[in-house]
């Protein structure tokens, strides 16, 4: 598919036609996501009157859950995807040994592709839970007397632990799905050129699979940090607000205390930091030669 | 050779338990009596199962009339999402024209927009345009996520379709509109059908825009947050939440198994 991407085309020669074709869903757009970034923007820094103030900004920087908000959100973005990026990595060079059921080895790991952040909170509070089952299984195994709170405010590492590991199990698969499309790509003689040349597995992975798979790795590892600013209901069901993360206050700020205003100012920060790393991206990765 | 093999099987059955594990668990939690799910020393396994749980959350009133709103969100998202990106994948699989590059970077930068970002500005335009706290206004944000996505999807599963069947047809005094219909687009059903269960996962599962537009119409996700956070809904209620949302997910991607790599490596492309 991707290969025959830029043939040129000989249908339609009417000169307006692909306009014509592009045009609805550009117009939705730009109702539907750029009208609302401007007005984010414009929410944040302007007052129920319309007049321009930093009020909002102010009010969002001086509460209590700001700063652990930002720092709870970079933690586990710096956590969680390197560890996606390693398993997924490790996924992908087993599917690529094509060992007898691989095939349903990939179904299997694809599956949380399906799942959400708010059912993966929930599946993984039924295991870190007081009387979820890692405590059942610790205690009846004898590793622990009393079942040991992991989701609670006094053990912020193990909530953080916990949140990493979900995020893990959820988002792996993402990372999957492009570095085995990546590994498909590369040509299978390059392998056999370093078989060749006495290059053992460990060599030939260190000095020509992963160098060649560097692109795929670039776009999986930034898709994840841009969709980990995003972090929300994994959060939410697992800590509550204990461990708050920049969407969370997001929510609480519009749902909760009723205030759009610095609701938006939060929107325009985590807006903020997913276009400072889509620009990374299209800096760093522009596709080469690549058509969609 | 043998040992390797072995390393090979056994990493493959651990990193197929990491997966399977928490979804079994969850299965298990759903349908275990709520008196075991309290009950301390807990069992590992539960004395008998119960379809209880599952059956006191699903009798919920909430919960059915939250489950109708998100297969009707889902539904509209579909159409609309296919309605618009159609058109616009099939210009991106079949024209070179000028501005192509823009759309396709216009797509990229879409693609990576946060639903967090829109979910509040939005929900302030919908309480002036009347469209706040209906199943319309969250499909309409739903559509504004998937667009990018479907628009790719829909270019390559065109792509796909010869155009020189398109052409032959033509030579052979179809007109152009009847040459789509009759020729590309059966062929680019199937494809189609994939990009419409693509939306449908991505609407199903949307929490933040969902949880942020609606109060008296949430949809089901909406609904288990505002449950979880606002109202501290007990354990057994959480854990037959949490295993509903996943089930249809896993239903439909056993389905598409097939096509769960294109479908998705088009998409992070």
């Amino acid at each position: 598919m991707p290969g025959e991407a830029d043939r040129p085309r000989r249908l339609l020669p009417g000169a307006a036609t692909p306009y014509l074709l592009v045009l609805p869903a550009a117009a939705y757009l730009a109702l539907f996501v750029l009208y609302p970034m401007v007005q984010a923007v414009r929410l944040g820094v302007t007052d129920a009157q319309g007049a321009w103030t930093l009020e909002h900004v102010r009010r969002m920087a001086s509460d209590l859950y700001f700063w652990p908000a930002v720092r709870y959100t970079l933690l586990v973005t710096a956590l969680a995807v390197p560890l996606q990026v390693a398993l997924a990595l490790c996924i992908a060079l087993l599917v690529n040994t094509r060992f007898p059921g691989h095939t349903a080895f990939l179904y299997v790991c694809a599956i949380p592709l399906a799942v959400s952040d708010l059912a993966a909170g929930l599946i993984w509070l039924s295991l870190f839970t007081e009387r979820g089952y890692l405590n059942a299984a610790l205690v009846q195994w004898g590793v622990l007397r009393s079942p040991f709170n992991f989701l609670s405010y006094e053990h912020p590492a193990w909530l953080v632990g916990a949140i990493v590991t979900t995020e893990v199990w959820r988002a792996t698969a993402i990372v999957m799905v492009v570095l085995v499309a990546g590994l498909q790509l590369l040509p299978r003689d390059y392998v056999e050129t370093a078989a060749v040349f006495g290059a053992n597995r460990w060599q030939t992975l260190r000095h020509v699979l992963l160098p060649l798979l560097r692109p795929s790795l670039q776009t999986a590892l930034i898709i994840r940090t841009v969709l980990a600013f995003q972090l929300f209901a994994t959060v939410v069901t697992l800590s509550g607000r204990l461990v708050p993360v920049l969407a969370g206050e997001t929510y609480f700020w519009y749902s909760l205390y009723r205030n759009p205003h610095v609701a938006s100012v939060y929107a325009t920060l985590v807006l903020l930091l997913s276009a400072l790393f889509t620009w990374v991206y299209l800096r760093t990765l522009r596709p080469e030669g690549e058509g969609a | 050779m043998t040992v390797r093999r072995v390393g090979v099987y056994a990493a493959a059955l651990l990193l197929s338990a990491w997966v399977l594990l928490p979804i079994l668990l969850i299965a298990l939690a759903a349908a275990t009596p709520r008196e075991d799910l309290y009950r301390w020393p807990r069992p590992l396994w539960p004395d008998r199962l119960s379809l209880e749980t599952l059956a006191f959350f699903v009798r919920q009133e909430s919960v059915l009339a939250a489950l109708g709103n998100s297969l009707v969100v889902a539904a509209l998202t579909i159409a609309l999402a296919i309605l618009l990106s159609a058109p616009a994948g099939y210009a991106l699989a079949r024209h070179r024209f000028r501005g192509r590059e823009a759309v396709q970077l216009g797509i990229l930068a879409t693609k990576m927009f946060p639903a967090t970002a829109l979910a509040v500005p939005l929900a302030v335009a919908f309480l002036r345009w009347g469209l706040y706290d209906t199943l319309l206004g969250v499909a309409l944000v739903h559509t504004a996520l998937s667009v990018p996505f479907v628009t790719l999807i829909v270019a390559s599963v065109f792509r796909g379709v010869p155009a020189e069947l398109e052409e032959a047809a033509m030579s052979l005094g179809a007109s152009r509109v009847g040459a789509f219909v009759r020729v590309t687009l059966p062929m680019a059903l199937p494809g189609l059908a994939a990009a419409a269960i693509f939306t449908f996962i991505l609407s199903w599962n949307e929490v933040f825009a969902a949880t942020l537009l609606t109060v008296n119409h949430r949809t089901l996700p909406a609904l288990l947050v505002h449950s979880v956070v606002a109202e501290g809904a007990p354990l057994h209620y959480r854990y037959a939440g949490g295993f509903f949302l996943v089930l249809p997910a896993l239903v439909i991607i056993f389905l598409i198994r097939r096509y769960l790599l294109t479908l998705w490596g088009v998409t992070v492309r």
